[in-house]
């Protein structure tokens, strides 16, 4: 019973961190979203006995994946809305040529 | 039109899945009596452990009766290192004023570095030599590998992979993996058929050919991953 709800627990810390990641304007606490989504499901694969697994999400999803995203955000840019008026505008250029 | 087209191709999709997993019961154990090995996973789970003499199924599974699958994922990875590399690639005269880092690391985090570094790495080569023996493998120990080289590679601007050096590695371990394979040819019937009578089960030297593939394996991941992390660090940030 305990288990359960420890699951149930787990599952939504894992929502909620993936709706904030998802909805966050600042891409550097979004990503971090993400590694928390992937360090609860690692924990998941444990604890559903599937050790291999919850290896490989440790290594990959929690360091690797998020480094590179990292990386990204430092050679490009933190804020979302940046991008999305960069893209607005090339839209806007894009329209005005055609 | 377009859009009546659209919506025509997801009913196809989503009629063809629903048709495929209204016939799978829910929740249901199909896995079926482990030891009378009518099913395809109750053959592995009953038969593994006397055949290939290997303590962690999951591993033979992985290396030995799906070894095909794995040479695959390898060499995914290996073309993803190569694509990468080849769009980022830099230079001889841009690369001496290519800044891993706009901004040095602090004490703590090179002190703590060098002391973490032997250990992640220490772990990660005990989970792919211990592949056959404990959960993980080759693809797990070499990520862990890459991510001590990854700690080294943030906190000290002048640590540096020698490239010769992991192409070589990484060349060996492809071809060796790929010769472990046509051996099996040659010796048994199938491409990385196993030897199985080498030692003990359930100690170090055991289960043939797999912990040699997994360490072969492990070398050649960590060697990609940090040569993807290394070439993705040396990106000059645009100000």
């Amino acid at each position: 019973m305990i288990f359960i709800i420890l699951l149930i627990v787990m599952a939504v810390v894992l929502l909620a961190a993936a709706i904030y990641s998802i909805h966050h304007r600042d891409l550097l606490f979004a990503v971090m979203g993400t590694g928390i989504v992937s360090v609860v499901l690692s924990l998941f694969f444990y604890l559903l006995q599937a050790p291999d697994v919850a290896l490989t999400e440790a290594a990959i999803g929690i360091a690797l994946t998020t480094i590179i995203f990292v990386i990204t955000i430092r050679n490009t840019t933190r804020d979302e809305d940046e991008i999305i008026d960069k893209e607005e505008e090339m839209r806007m250029k894009t329209d005005e040529k055609s | 039109m377009k859009k009546v087209f659209i919506i025509i191709l997801l009913a196809v999709i989503g009629y063809s899945l629903a048709d495929t997993f209204v016939d799978i019961p829910f929740g249901e154990n199909r896995i079926g009596e482990i030891e009378s090995g009518e099913t395809v996973a109750g053959y592995y789970l009953s038969n593994t452990v006397e055949k290939s003499k290997v303590a962690n199924v999951i591993t033979a599974i992985v290396v030995n009766y799906r070894g095909l699958d794995t040479l695959g994922e390898v060499t995914v990875l290996f073309l993803a290192t190569t694509g990468l590399a080849s769009i980022l690639y830099r230079r001889k005269e841009e690369e001496e004023d290519a800044q891993r880092l706009s901004l040095p690391s602090s004490r703590i985090m090179r002190t703590g570095a060098r002391v973490l570094f032997p250990t992640i790495v220490l772990l990660g080569i005990y989970v792919f030599i211990h592949g056959h023996l404990t959960p993980g493998g080759g693809f797990q120990g070499g990520t862990i590998v890459a991510t001590g080289f990854l700690l080294m590679l943030i906190s000290y601007k002048g640590f540096n992979t020698d490239h010769n050096i992991m192409v070589w590695i990484e060349s060996l371990a492809g071809l060796s993996f790929v010769g472990i394979g046509i051996w099996g040819l040659l010796s048994g019937n199938t491409f990385l058929e196993n030897s199985t009578n080498v030692g003990v089960l359930n100690s170090l030297i055991s289960g043939g050919l797999i912990p040699v593939i997994y360490i072969v394996v492990g070398f050649k991941v960590a060697v990609e991953l940090t040569g993807i992390l290394d070439i993705l660090l040396k990106i000059k940030p645009k100000k």
